[in-house]
């Protein structure tokens, strides 16, 4: 259906995307992943004609987008990072507009424009002025922007950025009731986002294509590579001993202390196990156990295990603590953003790992 | 044809959605009854003093109300259309609506011609006000309606010029204020251009008289319709709407 080969955008002298060979097959979604600016929007928008690559080629459809813009334009579905609308309109009149816009035929226009309002739930607000409407509704708006005219390919530009938890969930339950008629390419920064969706992760950093499997293949390789964070009121010497003299950790590093407790970053293969298994020798050694919850990895962390040889990828590991050890308090390594893009295998949102773990330190407490 | 109308008539709607519409419909129908008002009381004036037996140049209504009255409208255009103008697509482009334009299966002509259009309507829209002031005229007397039909017609191809040149400059910029700005310099610049050299008889002097727009529209509000005049207009508003048009493709290249 998607059909990129060696494309490249350069923006005067930086390079936004280099080299990007993929292929995505009819009925597929796909999820483009990768921090802000590795080029996914560049992508995206190379895509759906709004820019043109500067070398290689891109077609959808068995369209060539420098081309045949125009029949590649009528068979996307297109939602930019901020949905496209106009304030001053009312949602109907504007999806009517939309319609029209996309080539529906007069007669179809408000046979699609009932059929997209409910799908997206936006009856409530039809006759509201979208300027009135909250973020989520607007984001509502926008995903009905794009299927007003039943493309075969939707392509959304991180669809739940900005919006609260409740929201997200129903902007991905509305994209996850989308697959199976429509080919999809979602971009984000968040790897719990795609991971549920996509049949497909394309990830992108620097404008390079590091990696394109399915969420699972990707789970497995980068398991094994968990890390906690313990924190202990005992001798930070005799601690960082016992604690390495568990079965299966790989490294200690000690991040920081306050008050006679010291905080540590442990390294470790297996995640499950250990952590009854640190919990145990910390009690019996007689110290007080604060806290143990995993960190999230990082997308940089993912990068460097991907594409790094496995033991620059643990030598890039070990530093990276080291580096981190001037931080304040050990919260700022495990705020929100972090753990939800972490490649954690438990399904848990990162509120309730918080407080989960500060359950736990109260208990050993 | 299509798509420009839809794209015609949701800018439009646009207009009179916010108070750009009604603001500037408004102070156009206060400073162009101003202007009516003026050609009027002169005409009494000296009319009265034809009576008083004093000696006086014939007089008619064409010459000494529609004709200086229809004359002072490029005043009321060089202040107004920036204004008409500077949104068009300066707006687009920061709100980011300018993406779903151009991924929709749409011709880039048919988006500015689509907002010109709509531009050039709500333009109309003041013609059609002025009508009313002079309509007036035809209870109390004959105008010859003929010329004044030449001379509406002056003016919607000398505002098409306008527009079309505003268009343009809303294009290169996302900043409405600095579209306006520019817009409204530009205008000022085809304005006098042609008062530095009024009696120039160099071919600088000669150049520079053809490319100010205001001239162009005398022959008009006499209603003669001058080849040369409508060929300046017409050549106007197609330059104008082609830059826009390369300008909206340069966005692809640049953005």
């Amino acid at each position: 259906m998607i059909k990129v080969e060696r494309l490249t955008k350069r923006y005067g002298p930086t390079l936004a995307v280099k080299d990007i060979t993929f292929e995505v097959e009819k009925g597929e979604i796909v999820g483009f992943l990768g921090p802000n600016g590795a080029g996914k929007t560049t992508t995206m928008r190379i895509l759906t004609g709004f820019l043109p690559p500067t070398s290689g080629t891109a077609s959808v459809a068995g369209h060539d987008v420098l081309e045949e813009p125009l029949e590649v334009k009528k068979h996307i579905g297109y939602l930019p990072e901020a949905p496209p609308v106009y304030p001053e309109m009312s949602v109907e009149g504007y999806l009517d507009f939309v319609g029209r816009l996309k080539g529906i035929p007069s007669g179809e226009v408000n046979e699609r424009l009932d059929g997209v309002v409910e799908g997206c739930a936006l009856r409530d607000v039809r006759k509201k002025l979208i300027g009135q409407l909250s973020k989520g509704y607007r984001q509502r708006v926008g995903l009905a922007q794009a299927l007003i005219h039943d493309p075969d390919v939707l392509i959304f530009d991180e669809p739940t950025a900005g919006l609260d938890p409740k929201q997200i969930a129903e902007v991905r339950q509305l994209i996850h009731d989308l697959s199976g008629e429509h080919t999809i390419i979602l971009s984000t920064h968040i790897l719990s986002e795609v991971q549920s969706i996509a049949s497909r992760i394309i990830i992108i950093n620097d404008g390079k294509l590091e990696a394109s499997d399915t969420p699972e293949n990707l789970m497995a390789r980068m398991r094994g590579h968990e890390s906690l964070l313990i924190e202990i009121d005992g001798p930070p010497e005799d601690v960082e001993e016992r604690l390495l003299a568990v079965e299966g950790v790989n490294g200690v590093s000690r991040k920081n202390g306050h008050g006679g407790r010291t905080s540590w970053s442990v390294e470790t293969s297996k995640d499950a196990v250990i952590r009854s298994e640190l919990a145990r020798v910390v009690v019996e050694s007689g110290w007080g156990l604060y806290e143990i919850h995993p960190i999230g990895m990082s997308l940089e962390d993912i990068f460097l295990k991907l594409t790094a040889s496995e033991d620059a990828a643990e030598a890039a590991v070990q530093d990276e603590p080291a580096a981190e050890a001037g931080a304040d308090s050990p919260d700022e390594t495990v705020e929100p953003t972090v753990s939800e893009a972490a490649a954690l295998p438990e399904e848990a949102p990162p509120e309730e790992k918080e407080e989960s773990s500060k359950q736990e330190g109260a208990a050993a407490s | 044809m299509r798509n420009v109308w839809t794209i015609a008539s949701r800018e439009l709607r646009s207009y009179f959605a916010s108070p750009i519409a009604y603001i500037l419909l408004a102070m156009f129908s206060i400073i162009f009854g101003y202007f009516f008002f003026s050609a009027v009381a002169i005409f009494v004036d000296f009319s009265s003093r034809g009576q008083m037996g004093m000696q006086m140049p014939p007089m008619n209504v064409d010459q000494f109300i529609i004709q200086p009255t229809l004359g002072n409208f490029s005043i009321i255009l060089l202040f107004l259309s920036p204004m008409i103008t500077m949104r068009l697509f300066a707006e687009e482009k920061r709100s980011g609506t300018i993406e779903l334009l151009l991924t929709s299966p749409v011709r880039d002509f048919d988006i500015i011609f689509g907002k010109w259009l709509a531009a050039v309507l709500l333009f109309a829209c003041m013609l059609a006000i002025s009508m009313l002031n002079l309509a007036v005229i035809f209870l109390l007397s004959t105008p010859d309606w003929r010329a004044l039909l030449v001379g509406y017609l002056g003016l919607l191809l000398m505002g098409g010029t306008f527009l079309a040149i505003g268009a343009f400059i809303s294009t290169l910029t996302k900043n409405q204020i600095v579209a306006g700005a520019l817009t409204f310099g530009a205008f000022l610049l085809l304005w006098v251009l042609d008062w530095v050299n009024a009696y120039s008889t160099s071919t600088i002097g000669k150049v520079c008289q053809y490319i100010a727009i205001a001239p162009h529209f005398e022959q008009f509000s006499k209603g003669v319709v001058e080849l040369k005049d409508t060929v300046y207009y017409l050549s106007a508003i197609g330059l104008g709407l082609f830059l826009s048009k390369r300008s909206l493709e340069s966005l692809r290249w640049r953005a």
